[in-house]
């Protein structure tokens, strides 16, 4: 009898065991289903990748070969007429000067703007000013391309006259023919459009600075500017740079803004005042709907060319953010 | 170099919060002052009070004079930076710049006062690192991040950088809490080297640490909860801890409360 219980309680024991163990294994199961969901996710995208770089190099080929001219070095663009001759020198080269323009007006303010909210600003004028930045990048690009056309254009126009009148000795100010519908009013326009990006990933940045290591520098005697070199910038400056990079990538692929803005022309200068200049996005917005057979090839081409210098961007980011890894 | 503080009718608030009430005490150069009590009875801001870091919070403000060798730190003209360039201070936590060679942490206070040429900053981050005991574990490794060193090791870097800059007094806000028994053992070797140098004052939750490293101990403590910190007592060591006058001081340094 006593045997027969205890062999009773041992079996309900075991039961329990199994039971736990089924609860546990119903775990187990699910964090098989979480681990192929993320694993699924993250397979998707560089599926995705690939399609899409598929996609360009096949639909870009055919154009391609019926290409006469140096596809890298050309700078006409007629794909259509036979025979079709077109290259993105032009394109490569507007689109790089007025993005990398754009960023080198747009970090510096954007990184005061953030090191002003986050240490120098009252709390109050801190959460508005915070609140009208983010503003700004919830702002569709074609109300930018708008208001640059309409409003930016004329105002650039007196702006370049004068810059080329009386500072024609740099040679991005010298030239003839200058006006608002130039390399310089695009990358103007393109720069309050990755403000926002850049200042508000910068402010991120720059609030999850460890309070320890910010009164140590005010303990050492900094002051506000002191502490900013070096507890702040130091700690934020990978995280500023993908800030930048993100703004850049943004700037190289925006389309109707630019496109809006540049009043097209062929050509390469250094000029950037000068009216025209032509990058790929706005290129391909502007002729694609008019485009042949072979035209719409061509500027799949482009975008392709596009593609990879957003994804070298981003690497040299990475490189750049991974170099002083050790360090923070 | 070491100087004297002389504390009278000092006041600190967190906004509303009156957190310190009343306290008036001197220190007395190149010797260990030990703040001790229980939590929350508002050591660790009066230590804040007496290098200007108490203000660096939102809200937070002092009434009271703070003189350090008969110059008020509170005078309307004084900058709470100079202040706190001859005033150093080591922290709870070890903090080094974690951006920053151990070299580099160690010269940042010295660049800070404007010291260049590197001849002259290596000289000064030897002797530094030699003071804070840490020369001979760093020095084949001196561009190596700060933050790669061992918890106990960041500290005397951190002690090391406070004292580059050869500051009059050296505030410790429990320096030793967050390390092992070797690491706070070393702290406490280079705290009685440190005192022939400098004026020290330590918070410490660790009585027997006050008794080993001071030589006068000040007694802090609360009426209650939301109640201002108070200055019980403050005397030699030896007498806080084997005589006090106060009855509060008895119990909290026999364990009976607190």
């Amino acid at each position: 009898m006593t045997s027969q219980t205890e062999i009773g309680e041992k079996g309900t024991a075991a039961a329990e065991t199994r039971r736990a163990a089924r609860a546990a294994s119903t775990g187990r199961a699910g964090d098989r289903v979480f681990a192929i969901a993320t694993r699924g996710s993250g397979i998707l995208v560089l599926v995705i990748m690939a399609a899409i770089a598929v996609f360009l190099i096949w639909k870009a080929l055919p154009a391609l070969r019926s290409d006469e001219a140096n596809f890298v070095t050309s700078q006409e663009w007629s794909p259509d007429s036979t025979p079709a001759r077109f290259g993105i020198a032009q394109l490569a080269f507007g689109t790089v000067i007025s993005s990398f323009l754009a960023l080198l007006m747009a970090t510096p303010v954007a990184i005061a703007i953030a090191l002003f909210i986050s240490f120098y600003a009252p709390r109050r004028i801190a959460g508005g000013l915070s609140f009208v930045i983010d503003l700004l990048a919830a702002v569709p690009s074609i109300i930018y391309g708008l208001w640059g056309l309409q409003f930016f254009v004329t105002k650039m126009d007196d702006v370049a006259v004068f810059l080329n009148d009386n500072a024609s000795w740099i040679p991005l100010f010298g030239g003839d023919s200058v006006g608002g519908r130039s390399i310089l009013t695009a990358s103007v326009v393109l720069a309050i459009m990755i403000l926002p990006i850049i200042s508000s990933i910068s402010r991120e940045v720059f609030q999850q600075v460890p309070q320890a290591n910010i009164e140590a520098a005010l303990a050492l005697g900094a002051t506000r500017w002191e502490v900013i070199r070096m507890a702040v910038l130091p700690f934020g400056r990978s995280g500023m740079v993908s800030a930048a990079m993100l703004g850049l990538g943004r700037a190289l692929g925006e389309t109707i803004a630019v496109a809006m803005v540049l009043s097209t022309a062929s050509g390469i200068t250094l000029h950037i005042l000068k009216e025209g200049g032509n990058t790929f996005a706005a290129n391909i917005a502007n002729t694609f709907a008019e485009a042949g057979a072979n035209g719409r090839g061509a500027l799949i081409a482009s975008g392709l060319v596009l593609f990879i210098i957003t994804l070298i961007v981003n690497m040299a980011a990475r490189a750049i953010v991974a170099r002083r890894k050790e360090f923070v | 170099m070491a100087k004297r503080i002389e504390v009278s009718g000092l006041h600190a608030y967190y906004g509303q919060v009156h957190a310190i009430e009343d306290i008036s005490m001197s220190v007395e150069p190149r010797s260990v002052t030990a703040f001790i009590g229980p939590s929350g009875c508002g050591k660790s801001t009066f230590l804040r009070t007496l290098n200007r870091m108490h203000e660096v919070i939102p809200a937070a403000r002092v009434e009271g004079k703070v003189l350090l060798d008969s110059e008020d730190l509170y005078g309307s003209e004084v900058d709470p930076v100079a202040v706190r360039r001859v005033v150093g201070m080591v922290f709870q936590r070890p903090n080094p710049f974690p951006t920053m060679s151990i070299y580099d942490n160690v010269a940042a206070g010295l660049k800070l006062n404007g010291m260049r040429g590197k001849s002259r900053l290596d000289e000064v981050v030897e002797r530094s690192l030699r003071g804070a005991n840490l020369w001979n574990e760093v020095k084949d490794r001196l561009n190596r991040p700060g933050a790669g060193l061992s918890g106990g090791q960041q500290q005397r870097l951190c002690i090391a950088r406070a004292i580059a800059v050869e500051p009059q007094v050296l505030l410790m806000d429990e320096p030793c809490s967050a390390l092992d028994p070797i690491s706070t053992l070393a702290i406490e070797d280079l705290i009685a080297k440190l005192k022939e140098h400098y004026t020290i004052v330590i918070v410490t939750h660790n009585m027997q640490q006050a008794a080993r490293v001071s030589d006068r101990t000040a007694f802090f403590n609360i009426a209650g909860t939301g109640q201002p910190g108070r200055l019980i007592e403050v005397d030699d060591t030896s007498k806080i801890f084997t005589n006090p006058v106060e009855k509060a001081t008895e119990d909290y340094i026999t364990g009976r409360f607190g």
